[in-house]
């Protein structure tokens, strides 16, 4: 898949950052012709993986995350999220719907959510040395046929 | 994030402006609680109408106040949900739980 444009950002994982890197997708994002519906979705994804890396990835210290936006041909968007953390034992497992291991705070939809915003998602992690998550969103085509 | 509220009777209203995620979560929990807590309300209605967004985490926060409100013995429903908040509520099945209307 041709990459067209591509940017990465890396910050600690301090809560703030939530909100930083909402924005930043939405900045990115405007390079594409995107409905509101689309743009909604892609930020709440982006909230979804960058809080489960401030939350479970580094839940005793601040660590770093890395956010790789690409725009790749055919209107299409990649997220990636990564970290350095603690990693996912079981990856099948915590993308069911409702599994956390964050008590009552934490409703156990992120990956839910995630997968059902974007056209794929993908979860490589190993214990002890960290996750990646990759998330493509396809623009819908009749947009274009203005 | 910003919270008002408006009591009238026994109902509570709580009105959020602003984006709920994460980092906001925590602070605005405990105000919630604190509300619920002065002010012992029958009706406790949540109004997301100045909700910009919301993730997962305002799953959680809903899962307590509605939690909270049945030990009080009374009613939490949801309203004036936006766009962008609505498609995670949907999305996660709390309508099944929790009263949620547009
Ligand atoms: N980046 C990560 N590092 C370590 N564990 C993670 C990460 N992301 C998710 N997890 C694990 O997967 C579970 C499910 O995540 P999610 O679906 O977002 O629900 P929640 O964040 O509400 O727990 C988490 O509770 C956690 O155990
Ligand atoms: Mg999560």
């Amino acid at each position: 898949m041709n990459e067209l444009n591509s940017v990465r950002f890396e910050f600690p994982s301090l809560s703030c950052n939530e909100g930083f890197a909402r924005g930043a997708v939405a900045c990115f994002a405007a390079q594409l012709d995107m409905t509101l519906t689309e743009l909604g979705d892609v930020k709440t994804a982006v909230s979804e993986a960058v809080t489960n890396c401030i939350v479970h990835a580094y839940p005793d210290t601040v660590g770093p995350v890395i956010l790789r936006l690409r725009i790749l041909e055919g209107d299409e968007l990649e997220i990636q999220v990564k970290d350095h953390g603690r990693g996912i034992e079981d990856v099948a497992r915590a993308r069911e719907p409702l599994f956390t291991t964050g008590g009552d705070d934490r409703g156990g939809m992120g990956f839910t959510i995630m997968e059902s915003f974007t056209d794929s998602m993908r979860v490589r992690s190993r214990v002890g040395a960290g996750t990646t998550v990759t998330m493509r969103k396809r623009v819908e085509r009749r947009r274009k046929a203005r | 994030m910003k919270l008002t509220t408006a009591q009238e009777g026994g109902k509570l209203t709580l009105s959020l402006t602003g984006e709920l995620d994460h980092h906001e979560a925590k602070a605005l929990v405990r105000k919630l609680e604190d509300c619920l807590e002065a002010a012992m309300p029958r009706d406790c209605v949540l109004d997301l109408g100045g909700l910009r967004f919301m993730d997962s985490s305002g799953i959680a926060v809903i899962l307590k106040l509605h939690r909270r409100m049945n030990t009080l013995g009374g009613r939490l429903t949801v309203e004036n949900v936006g766009q962008q908040p609505l498609r995670v509520l949907d999305a996660s099945g709390i309508d099944r739980i929790v009263d949620i209307s547009a």
